[in-house]
């Protein structure tokens, strides 16, 4: 046998079930501290969802928070927040922040005056040669809405995988599938609430992307737990559980490497704009890889699953070996 | 012998050929797009200069043309999201309908005594107080025969106005299908005049689209600012041609009736009362251009239509030495003195305009007035350089990604890692190929997308592998039957896993907006090819490996 890299060795057969308290437990527990999290400290809306402005502003000077932050202080504007931007990509004189504006009331967006009122003071107190590659402004009207599509959009998804889950398998997978999903969703949010991650639409577009990519790797244990059902109808669920995850534990750290050094690569190279995008996807992955081992089969077995109708259901392999083969 | 059926084969081999002979353009991006702008402009114009036919000959006819096409966050450009103010043309309708209903009043003046418009909580409403309350029922029935029937898809029988009483107040509304449809003119006149002002700016590939019931959406790449594009398309641009009553160095609190007190537009202080109903208006141009007075002073030359020629003909006629008023916007540009009649219908307005100012004005004149005024959502600006910058960082993250994948994937699976990194490379041109041929965008998160397909696309692969190796130590009776049954039953899951990817992509492709959505359609089109390439591609290659080389056993 040539030489080959393996994440797993051959035949695994570890008790995924063994410290269960730990593992499952220690998901829920997580799952109540991010929620915890998210409704204390709250997250670091961007405009997208809170309304306001933000300007990038690009100069050779290298950036002194306190000093933009002084230039602003004449202006009658609403909470101002100034960040500064690192990223590997710049070079040595180009120096990024990212100023935030929020909207001065329910009503009002910032107006174009103010804005140029922004870029006049800074122009003048720190850089003459400033420029402000991107402005963006959102109204309060429009970014109530965007929450609302938001909100729409991962519950929309969530049901739609639930009820293809149970269409192709038992219900009792879709719901285990999809509140592994949520598992993921919740810890990530509660990662952005805890470190003050901007939390914008695109951060929207990862979680939706994190459902996709987790309940792929579900899915694909499932897949192998439907077979082996039938393959073993005497073995206790918990055994066949366990048979089906080991069988496919090979693969479920594959993908997972392979896209994890993707989305590492996106994350460290691709630029500060998509950021916080690459990080929620990189989190999102790594707990989407865990909750298809330790979490989604555990609310499967919790449930339970009725063995004399297996048969009705689902299908076997060979259903799917002659339609594209 | 491993069996793949022929037509398979051929139908596998011409999806990958197209697929990539679609693609490449997008390697020559800027030349190609050259290209492309030269054909259409030739193909307008129906001659081609030098400089067009240079461009045409940078690609060869014969090959696929089709690019990518990139948003606005990698190509820079401004993004406004306008809302019509619908409640502005229910307001002009309600003004329209008042004389009407004074003078139908008027006819039953002998039941319903004296009336008087009173202020409506309603901008589709007007509410008239009259003096006798016991004349409501005539009053009623003189203004609904005012009403004329409308025509929907629910049916007829529906009139414009609806029209009932309270106490000693007539009330007149417009009616729900009556307002459906002025919405729906509304909404499809502003778009067409965005269209034109946009057009008219020479800027390439905007997007105007319509969103929702009293939205639209106006994307323009390379402007500098949205601020530039609020003031071509902002503009309401009405244009009236008013006679003037007096100059005066204030506003007129007491222009007296049927008149009204406008400021000058570049005389400080000084503010001119003129008559409310205009001679002519910006709806009888037919063509207006930038041009120069006769000192050589930029001003704008226009041509009234008949109906607007003859009226300005006859009131100059009749007005020799009376100033009168060039409105624009409530301003008033400039205030003439008629020096003579003018017949023909055409002639110049001239102010303190800059060549830029009077060529805008022209564009935003013969593109008409916009029915309604907009009030702006969302403003984004994003310059050339920080789109510039976004593709850069997602090319080098897009080669680190997918060198490191295929790097992993060899050291895992030995040749079959590098068949799936062929099946990888062919699912990254064919990408690129069906985004050409559907005309997609390209956005910021799309690269993203792309990089995640990366990671997810030998996932695929991965699954087939893996079961292979299953196969051959459950003891499947030859190498051939083993990758046989790993190709079979490594699909359910397969086709399972992908499936459910597909619904996360198709909700946000619907739910998503702008460059999410580009993000949806990379991801959507990154599933379907890396699917095929992974189970048909790989499944090609290895059967060609196998046949050939026929090995003993077989090593995954």
């Amino acid at each position: 046998m040539a030489w080959r890299f393996k994440l797993a060795p051959d035949n695994t057969k570890i008790d995924f079930f063994r410290w269960q308290w730990l593992t499952f437990g220690g998901s829920l527990f997580l799952s109540v501290v991010a929620i915890v999290a998210w409704a204390v400290m709250g997250l670091n809306y961007g405009i997208d969802f809170k309304g306001g402005t933000t300007i990038r502003t690009e100069s050779s000077v290298p950036v002194d928070v306190g000093d933009y932050r002084e230039a602003l202080q004449g202006l009658p504007l609403g909470d101002v927040s100034i960040t500064e931007v690192f990223d590997p990509n710049f070079t040595d004189d180009q120096h990024v922040t990212m100023i935030r504006i929020a909207a001065e009331d329910e009503e009002q967006a910032v107006t174009p005056e103010q804005i140029a009122q922004v870029e006049e003071v800074l122009r003048a107190a720190i850089d003459p040669g400033m420029t402000f590659p991107s402005v963006e402004t959102v109204g309060p009207k429009v970014s109530g809405e965007l929450v609302y599509t938001s909100v729409l959009a991962l519950a929309v998804t969530s049901v739609a995988i639930m009820v293809y889950m149970w269409l192709r398998f038992e219900w009792q997978f879709g719901v285990g599938a999809v509140l592994a999903l949520l598992h993921d969703v919740i810890i990530t949010i509660g990662i952005f609430a805890v470190f003050q991650i901007k939390f914008d639409l695109t951060i929207v577009a990862a979680l939706l992307t994190i459902l996709g990519y987790s309940i792929n790797d579900t899915v694909v244990v499932f897949d192998r737990l439907r077979e082996n059902l039938q393959k073993y109808k005497q073995m206790p669920l918990r055994e066949v559980m366990n048979l089906s995850v080991n069988e496919t534990l090979a693969r479920t750290l594959m993908t997972a490497l392979t896209t994890l050094i993707a989305v590492g690569a996106m994350l460290i190279f691709g630029g500060d704009v998509l950021r916080g995008f690459s990080l929620a996807i990189f989190l999102g992955v790594l707990f989407g890889t865990y909750s298809s081992v330790y979490v989604a089969k555990n609310i499967v077995l919790i449930i339970g699953l009725d063995r004399t109708e297996k048969a009705k259901k689902g299908g076997t392999p060979d259903e799917f070996a002659n339609i594209d083969a | 012998m491993l069996n793949f059926p022929l037509w398979k084969q051929i139908l596998t081999w011409a999806v990958v050929v197209g697929g990539l002979l679609l693609a490449v353009p997008n390697a020559y991006y800027a030349r190609v797009e050259a290209h492309n702008d030269a054909a259409k402009a030739v193909e307008e114009a129906g001659f081609a200069t030098t400089e067009q036919q240079a461009a045409l000959d940078l690609w060869p006819d014969w090959m696929p043309s089709g690019i990518v096409n990139l948003g606005l966050d990698l190509r820079g450009g401004a993004h406004l999201l306008a809302e019509v103010q619908l409640e502005d043309v229910y307001k002009q309708r309600m003004d329209g309908w008042w004389p009407q209903v004074r003078d139908a009043l008027r006819g039953v003046r002998d039941q319903v005594g004296s009336v008087r418009r009173q202020p409506a909580p309603l901008s589709y409403e007007l509410r008239v107080q009259i003096e006798n309350e016991a004349g409501m029922a005539a009053a009623v029935e003189a203004v609904r025969a005012l009403g004329s029937s409308v025509v929907t898809l629910t049916g007829v029988g529906q009139t414009d106005i609806d029209v009932t009483a309270e106490g000693n107040v007539l009330i007149v509304r417009l009616s729900e299908p009556e307002r459906t449809a002025l919405d729906e003119r509304t909404i499809q006149q502003s778009l067409e005049i965005i269209r034109t002002r946009v057009d008219a700016a020479g800027t390439r590939e905007p997007t105007i689209q319509r969103q929702g019931a009293d939205r639209i959406l106006i994307q323009v790449p390379g402007i500098g600012s949205a601020g530039e594009l609020k003031a071509l398309i902002g503009t309401t641009a009405k244009l009236t041609f008013n006679p003037v009553v007096r100059r005066g160095t204030s506003e007129d609190r007491t222009p007296g009736a049927g008149n009204v007190s406008l400021p000058s537009m570049d005389e400080e202080g000084v503010w001119y009362t003129v008559e409310e109903l205009p001679v002519v208006s910006g709806e009888d141009l037919t063509n207006a251009k930038g041009d120069f007075d006769q000192n050589g002073r930029p001003a704008v030359a226009f041509q009234f239509d008949v109906r607007g020629a003859r009226a300005f003909g006859d009131y100059t006629a009749q007005n020799i030495g009376a100033p009168f008023a060039i409105v624009l916007d409530g301003k008033v540009i400039s205030a003439p003195v008629i020096q003579s009649h003018i017949p023909g219908g055409s002639g110049i307005i001239t102010g303190n305009f800059t060549v830029e100012e009077a060529n805008r004005l022209a564009v935003l004149l013969s593109a008409g007035a916009l029915p309604a005024s907009m009030t702006f959502l969302e403003e984004r600006t994003i310059g050339p350089e920080l789109g510039q910058d976004s593709i850069d960082a997602g090319r080098v993250a897009t080669l680190v990604a997918a060198g490191a994948v295929s790097l992993l994937m060899i050291a895992s699976y030995g040749l079959f890692g590098i068949f799936a990194v062929v099946a990888l490379a062919i699912n990254m041109g064919l990408i690129f190929g069906v985004m050409s041929l559907i005309g997609g965008t390209l956005t910021l998160p799309g690269i993203a997308g792309l990089v995640l397909t990366i990671g997810m696309a030998v996932d695929a692969n991965v699954l087939i592998y893996e079961r292979i190796r299953d196969e051959l130590r459950a003891g499947a009776k030859t190498a051939a039957r083993a990758i046989e049954l790993g190709f079979e039953r490594a699909l359910s899951a397969i086709v399972d896993a992908n499936v459910t990817t597909l619904i996360t992509a198709a909700v946000l492709f619907f739910l998503g907006a702008g460059p999410i959505r580009g993000f949806a359609v990379t991801l959507a089109i990154g599933i379907v090819t890396s699917v095929f390439t992974a189970v048909n591609v790989t499944r090609l290659i290895v059967t060609y490996w196998y046949n050939r080389r026929k090995p003993k056993t077989l090593v995954v």
